[in-house]
Parts: structure tokens; C-alpha cells; sequence
């Protein structure tokens, strides 16, 4: 009787195994927070919703802006409006057509300070939302705003239907317009993702994405080797280094935005001294700090991070070591016996974090700074730097492909991270307002070229290195893209070989 | 006042107790789930969009406030509602518990089945190698860590026969018994390890003791066969000591095994909480932590009931 119930349920098995299509097993080791695209604003968050959502335009590997839900746009009225023509195939999950007048909710609902969206501050520039017909969206903005483009280009900005924002329902189940639905969440353990056979972005060559969470990411390793998931998503470059071992799989490495810096408080002594700050960023040897903490995964930077816009570090202040000269700053400052500081840093994220922290301790010792390092469960880490209370603070900062949309929170008199930067100048602010408002890209990219210089001679904080975001896969999946954002969005142009 | 009526008078008061220290303590921590959402991210609210957030997350009333409002939920049985998953707390504790209770139960199966014959055989052969090498062995047991074991089943699986436990794929046992069984049978093994350990030892120890005492002698002398002697009139008054290790044990199973989720990415109990508390999810922490409480409780019962089973002169009340 038992044995015929066994054979029964294996025969079911194996049966659905036949039946069931070609599904890209993934895994990651955080997972997503929450669905609301509007209030999301975690990386791991990010990467899952991208995958279902859509905004008017995105980035593409390169960083340019391309079509998504837009087919083309243009700015007009030198600069203060903002037109977009919706691509007419598009739909949401629900099989409702994507309109002019779910822009104009999503954006309304953005904008409204009782949706608590951290990227509001990104689009404060726009006025009123006109939809003259059923395929166009006009941005009235009430100056001119080039990084705008940029910023809308985010899952952020996503578009979503006017009727589910009308019911609540935002956050809870998830509709979008993008080349996957969500079938089952069930947080941090597994999603599972259908492709969207209507997707107006063009076909996906297989049925669908099953993701797994697994917390720790040598797991995630071993489950590649023993051919258990196809692709992986893997944030610890030590775990990465390991991947090209194994004959099966393929690492994808691309550079990031995103940077690594030392954040030095200008609002306490005596970092309030300029040569003190300076003597701090020619004390760093940036290079043994990337060698020894990151394995040498990553490359030297300035706070620039974006290709377009990125100059050869070597020009600016202070990138190559120089202890003599760190020492005698010291001394003009009054300090040449040194001080004693506390660094704050977040366990494991990034994961290379303590070791960072304890190269710059080492270093700057060599100074006479004695570091004192904090380590901190990361939502304590992010109270207590989003309060300003610390000396200095190791940190992985999120870039953005503009240079005004990724430093305006930190570099301008309004700010809204003003108060965890602790440091302006008339010049930075100057300089970051003439570059919002400059259309022509060769003036804007000379105008922050000399944000930068000056940037790093005021030495607020000590840019140190970006890293790389990193993927694994079998050599069964084929054509994945990897961008520099860290988006996942490539699956859509993946193959699976069986 | 019966021994039970008395025992289920405490279960409210250490509840209450329970209640308060967990919303006390999640509350002390920094961070609130508006930053663990947010992150970095959160300084660029504007004050009218805190305010909206923190009223939305229910931060912006007093604590005296949010704990009666949660407390008089809880006593119409509803635990409020999670910000990560946006459902019914008891709803998502429902879901996971399954899981650990299996697993707790699977490691209660291996730990009783294999350390309770480990130790009445090596009871018997009291001073014997084969009693020092099974002594030995329940040393190693008990004193590695259940994340060490996990980690190295993991690692020799994997780089060494290139096969592995289906990680985050959970199947539950009425879908697909043998892909379940498969799944938790490492969990259960690494789970179980250090509890095998301590059974063996504690049921070695009170073999011993029993094998002295006069009735068994008695037996012997009337001429019972050895194993019969040592399986039907010794083993069962040795049973009191195991039995309440195992209620212990398998209450702090059930409190979630965090360590063993983790590694094996299962989506248990253990690593609810965990997640919970790391978003700041308070209710579901608050929730999770009062079920863990209250399974802890009635495991103890019903070790204590089953002392009485075991061994008639115990009497329980005793006015």
C-alpha cells in the first residue's frame, strides 16, 4: 500500500520534472526588502525589481540613457521641458496598456512626501506633468535640469499602474511593465520569476528565473560546483577569486560606480584643519590598501567614478604616497606628535571593510594617528552616520552615472547629506550648480573635472578605490551582459545551453 | 492546587515577562526599520517624510503606546503585521515553524536513537577501550560547534564528491517526502551532533548508576538474562535524566536553530528571527520571540508529565 503511494508520488515527480520548462536557476545572498520600487532603495532590492519593473529610460552596459518604456524624449524651452513618447506596445503585468497617465501617477506619487521616497530629492525640479495625448508625457521643470534624464533612468523612477496606486496595493503585490512577473516571494528564502510573454522590450529566450537565497556565499560557490544553480550574483571578491578555479564556470567582472572612501569629519578637530586632511590623504597608499584589503580587485580613484567623466588620478592631490610630506603637513597644523580618532565601520559590508580599515590604521601610524576602530552591525553603522557622529568612517558609497545626481547630496549648500559630509565651500557649490544647468557635455565634463581637483585638495574625505560587481555562471548560460551598475537586467539576453 | 493548575498559572506570568523584555530589547537596539529599509539612503528623507514613514511603521507613538497597542492584539490572538513581508505575523510564523519542527524533531530521532544505545553500551562496558573510545567520541560531540560540522559536511560534499544538499530550494514533507528528507537529513545530522554527544553521556552516567543499584541486582540474581536486565529494569529509571536533557534540548531546538538555517539556507524559524531583527521588523521579532517562548514552556510540561509516566514514585504536586 505504502510502496504503491511512493511510486505514485515519484511517478507525479518525475512527470512534472519532464513537463517543466527551461528555468535559470540563480542565487544571491541578500535578498530584496521589500517590492515598493518608490521606497526601495537598497542594492539588493534594486536588483530584483529591476528585473520586474520599468522606468521611462534606462542605462545601458555602457551607461548611456536608452529606451525603456519611452521610445524617445527631448528636452525643450532651453531646458525646462521635458517631453517623452511612450513606446505604444508596452504593458503592465495585468495586461493593462502602460499611459501617459500612469507616468503621471507613479511621478505624483514620487513626489508626494507621505510616500517617504528617499529619491524624491532627485526630482525636485518638476513642476507639473502635462499628458497631451495618449502616447506623450511633458515634464514642465522649473529650471533647467540635465542630470534629470539620469535620475529618471533608475528603478527609483519606475513606472507604475495608476489603478494599483489607487488601491494600496504598491509594495504588496508586484505590477510592472518589465520582462518578468512575480509569481512567489517568499523573503529571503526564494522568488520565482515568469518571463512576460508581452514584454515590449523584445523576447526572452527561456521560461522563467528561480531564485535562491543562500546567506553565506562560499555556500553559494559550492552550489555552482555541484551544478545546483546556474548563476549567481557574489559580492565578496574573495569568494569571486575562487570562481575561474573551476573549469565549469565563468566570472563576469565589470568596475562599478560605487567607491570605497575614507570619510574624514571636517566638523570635529583636528580635522577641521585643511593640512591635517591633506596630511591624512598623503599619508594613504591607496594602492596597498586595494592590494591587501580587496586582493587587488579594483583600480585608484577620484570621487569621479563614471567612465565620461573620470581623469587619470595622478593629477590630483596627493595620490601617490608621500609620508615626508604627510609629516611635515602635520607639523605646520600643530599636530606633529599626532592624535588619536576613531574610525567607524559597518561588519561585512562591504565585506572587505575591516581589513580596509585596519591597512588605513596601520598607515596613517605612520603619521602619529592612532586609529581606533568601531565595528558596527550595519543599521547602527548607518544611524550613526547618517547623524555625522563620527571621526572618520570607512565607507562604500553608491555612485550614480551623473556626476551632479551622485554628489549633490553630499556637495551643495542644500544637501540633504550635508550634515554627515560636515564640509562646503563656495567653490564646490558653484561648481556642482553650473554643472547641473550645462548642457553641452564637453563644458560639463570641464567644469567637474575642476570639481574633482578641488574636491580632493580640500581633502574632506580620501577616495580611495571602486571595486568590481561580480557574477558567476555556468558555461551553459550564454550571453549575459554585465553593467557597471551592478543591474541584472543582462538576463534578458541570456541563452540557456541544456 | 494541583501541580498542573499551578504550572499553567505561571505560563501568563512568564509570558508577560517575556513580552516585555523583547519589546524592551529590540527597541534598545539603534536603528529603526526606516534606516534598515533605507539604509545610507534615509538621510535624504525630507522631516514631513520621516514623519510619514515613522507614522507608517507605527514608530511615531510612545512606547507605553505601541506596547499596550501590541499587547492587546496579541490577547485577541493577533500579532500584528510585518513591514518585510506586509502579512500577519503569526501568519509567516505558521509558515516557517513547519521547518524547524521537523528539524528539531529529525536531531531529537538521531540524537535518542543513536546516543542512547552509544550509552548503555558503553555503560556496560564500564572501564572497557571500546567505553573509552564512545566517551571519546561524545568529547569531540560536544565540545564542536554545530557550525563547524555544517560547514565541513558542506565543504567535503561539495569539493569532494561535487553533490550537495538542494540549499534554498525547501520542499515540504506533504509535497515531495524524499526531495524533503534529502534536504533535511545534513541539517538533522549537523543539528544533532552535539545533542548525540550529551545523551550519550548522560545516559551512560545514569546507566551506570542504575546497574548498581539493589533491584537490578535482584534481577541479576534471580537469573534474568543480562540484556534483558539491562533493557526492561534498568534502562527505563535511567530514562528521568535523558528525558529531561532532551526537553531542554529540544526547547532551545525549537527556539531556532540560527546557526544550522544559515549555513544550509533553510527558511526556518532561526532564520527569521534573525532577518527580523536586522530589518527591525519589531513586530515579527516581538511575535516570533513570544511563540519561542511559549513552545518552551509547554515542552517543559510535558518533560515534566512524562517523569510521572516513567516513574511511578514520582509524585507530582506533592501538598
Amino acid at each position: 500500500m505504502s510502496t504503491i503511494a511512493l511510486a505514485a508520488m515519484l511517478g507525479t515527480t518525475a512527470f512534472a520534472t519532464a513537463a517543466s520548462a527551461q528555468t535559470l536557476r540563480m542565487a544571491w545572498s541578500q535578498d530584496a526588502t521589500g517590492l515598493d520600487p518608490h521606497k526601495q532603495t537598497a542594492f539588493s532590492s534594486i536588483r530584483l525589481l529591476e528585473l520586474i519593473y520599468e522606468p521611462l529610460v534606462r542605462l545601458d552596459d555602457k551607461l548611456e540613457i536608452v529606451p525603456a518604456l519611452a521610445d524617445s524624449w527631448a528636452f525643450t524651452d532651453n531646458g525646462t521641458r521635458l517631453t517623452f513618447k511612450l513606446n505604444p506596445n508596452a504593458k503592465f503585468h495585468n495586461g493593462a496598456r502602460v499611459t501617459p497617465a500612469d507616468v503621471k501617477a507613479s511621478f505624483e506619487r514620487l513626489l508626494d512626501e507621505k510616500t517617504g521616497a528617499a529619491a524624491r530629492a532627485n526630482f525636485l525640479s518638476i513642476a507639473s506633468i502635462d499628458t497631451p495625448d495618449d502616447a506623450t508625457v511633458v515634464f514642465n521643470l522649473s529650471q533647467p535640469d540635465v542630470p534629470l534624464l539620469a535620475a529618471m533612468a533608475g528603478i527609483n523612477a519606475a513606472v507604475v499602474p495608476a489603478s494599483e496606486i489607487v488601491a494600496g496595493s504598491i509594495g504588496t503585490t508586484a505590477i510592472g511593465s518589465g520582462p518578468f512577473k512575480l509569481d512567489t516571494w517568499e523573503p529571503n528564502a526564494r522568488e520565482v520569476l515568469s518571463t512576460n510573454k508581452d514584454w515590449a522590450g523584445g523576447k526572452v529566450a527561456y521560461d522563467g528565473i528561480d531564485i535562491s537565497v543562500l546567506p553565506d556565499e562560499t555556500a553559494i560557490l559550492a552550489s555552482l560546483r555541484a551544478r545546483q544553480i546556474d548563476f549567481a550574483l557574489i559580492n565578496d571578491p574573495l569568494v569571486a577569486t575562487l570562481v575561474p578555479n573551476e573549469p565549469s564556470l565563468t566570472l563576469n567582472r565589470t568596475p562599478v560606480l560605487a567607491y570605497h572612501v575614507l570619510q574624514l569629519n571636517p566638523s570635529r578637530a583636528p580635522m577641521t584643519e585643511l593640512k591635517v586632511r591633506q596630511a591624512i590623504s598623503c599619508a594613504v597608499n591607496r594602492q596597498d590598501v586595494l592590494d591587501t584589503a580587496l586582493l587587488g580587485e579594483g583600480r585608484i580613484t577620484g570621487p569621479l567614478t563614471m567612465p565620461a567623466y573620470q581623469s587619470d588620478p595622478a593629477s590630483l592631490f596627493c595620490y601617490s604616497q608621500d609620508v615626508a610630506r604627510a609629516k611635515a603637513l602635520m607639523a605646520e597644523a600643530g599636530h606633529a606628535d599626532g592624535f588619536s580618532a576613531t574610525v567607524i565601520v559597518a561588519t561585512g559590508e562591504p565585506p572587505t571593510a575591516a581589513s580596509e580599515a585596519q591597512v588605513l590604521q596601520a598607515q596613517l601610524k605612520e603619521i602619529g594617528i592612532n586609529l581606533d576602530i568601531k565595528m558596527m552591525e550595519l543599521n547602527v553603522y548607518v544611524d550613526t552616520w547618517l547623524k555625522g557622529d563620527f571621526d572618520m568612517a570607512v565607507a562604500l558609497n553608491g555612485g550614480r552615472s551623473d556626476p551632479y545626481t551622485m554628489y549633490n547630496r553630499y556637495w551643495t549648500k542644500a544637501g540633504n547629506l550635508q550634515k554627515v559630509a560636515n564640509y562646503i565651500d563656495d567653490r564646490l557649490d558653484s561648481l556642482m550648480q553650473q554643472g547641473r544647468v550645462e548642457t553641452d557635455l564637453a563644458k560639463r565634463k570641464v567644469i567637474f573635472a575642476e570639481f574633482e581637483k578641488h574636491l580632493t585638495e580640500m581633502a574632506p574625505w580620501i577616495w580611495l578605490y571602486t571595486g568590481y560587481t561580480y557574477t558567476a555562471q555556468q558555461k551553459t548560460v550564454d550571453g549575459f551582459v554585465s553593467s557597471p551598475t551592478g543591474s541584472l537586467f543582462g538576463l534578458t539576453s541570456v541563452t540557456l545551453k541544456p | 492546587m494541583t501541580y498542573l493548575t499551578r504550572r499553567l498559572l505561571t505560563f501568563p506570568l512568564v509570558m508577560f515577562g517575556v513580552s516585555v523584555l523583547v519589546f524592551v530589547a529590540i527597541r534598545l537596539v539603534p536603528g529603526d526599520a526606516i534606516t534598515a529599509m533605507l539604509g545610507t539612503e534615509a538621510g535624504l528623507l525630507t522631516p514631513e517624510q520621516k514623519a510619514a514613514l515613522a507614522s507608517y511603521f507605527g514608530l511615531d507613538q510612545g512606547w507605553f503606546t505601541q506596547y499596550a497597542r501590541w499587547i492587546a492584539g496579541v490577547l485577541s490572538g493577533d500579532l500584528g503585521l510585518s513591514v518585510t513581508y506586509g502579512k500577519p505575523v503569526l501568519e509567516v510564523i505558521l509558515d516557517r515553524f513547519p521547518l524547524t519542527l521537523q528539524l528539531a524533531l529529525m536531531a531529537m530521532v538521531i540524537a535518542l536513537g543513536t546516543g542512547l544505545p552509544l550509552g548503555v553500551f558503553a555503560a556496560t562496558r564500564n572501564g572497557k577501550a571500546s567505553d573509552l573510545g564512545v566517551r571519546v567520541l561524545a568529547m569531540i560531540g560536544q565540545s564542536t560547534p554545530s557550525f563547524v560540522v555544517g560547514l565541513l559536511l558542506i565543504y567535503v560534499l561539495s569539493v569532494g564528491f561535487g553533490v550537495l544538499p538542494a540549499m534554498g530550494e525547501f520542499v515540504p514533507l506533504w509535497q515531495d517526502p524524499l526531495a524533503n528528507l534529502g534536504q533535511m537529513i545534513l541539517p538533522a545530522i549537523t543539528l544533532g551532533f552535539a545533542f548525540t554527544a550529551s545523551v550519550t553521556r548522560i545516559s551512560r552516567s545514569a546507566m551506570l548508576d542504575v546497574l548498581s543499584d539493589d533491584y537490578v541486582r535482584t534481577a541479576r540474581a534471580k537469573g534474568a538474562p543480562a540484556r534483558r536486565v539491562i533493557w526492561r529494569h534498568a534502562l527505563p529509571n535511567a530514562l528521568i535524566p535523558v528525558v529531561t536533557l532532551s526537553g531542554v534540548e529540544f526547547g532551545y531546538l525549537l527556539g531556532g536553530a540560527v546557526l544550522v538555517e544559515q549555513i544550509y539556507a533553510l527558511p526556518g524559524l532561526g532564520r527569521l528571527v534573525l532577518e527580523a531583527i536586522l530589518q527591525r521588523d519589531y513586530a515579527l521579532v516581538q511575535g516570533t520571540v513570544l511563540f519561542i517562548a511559549f513552545n518552551f514552556l509547554l515542552v517543559n510540561l510535558l518533560v515534566d508529565l512524562a517523569y510521572v509516566a516513567l516513574d511511578p514514585r514520582i509524585r507530582l504536586g506533592g501538598n
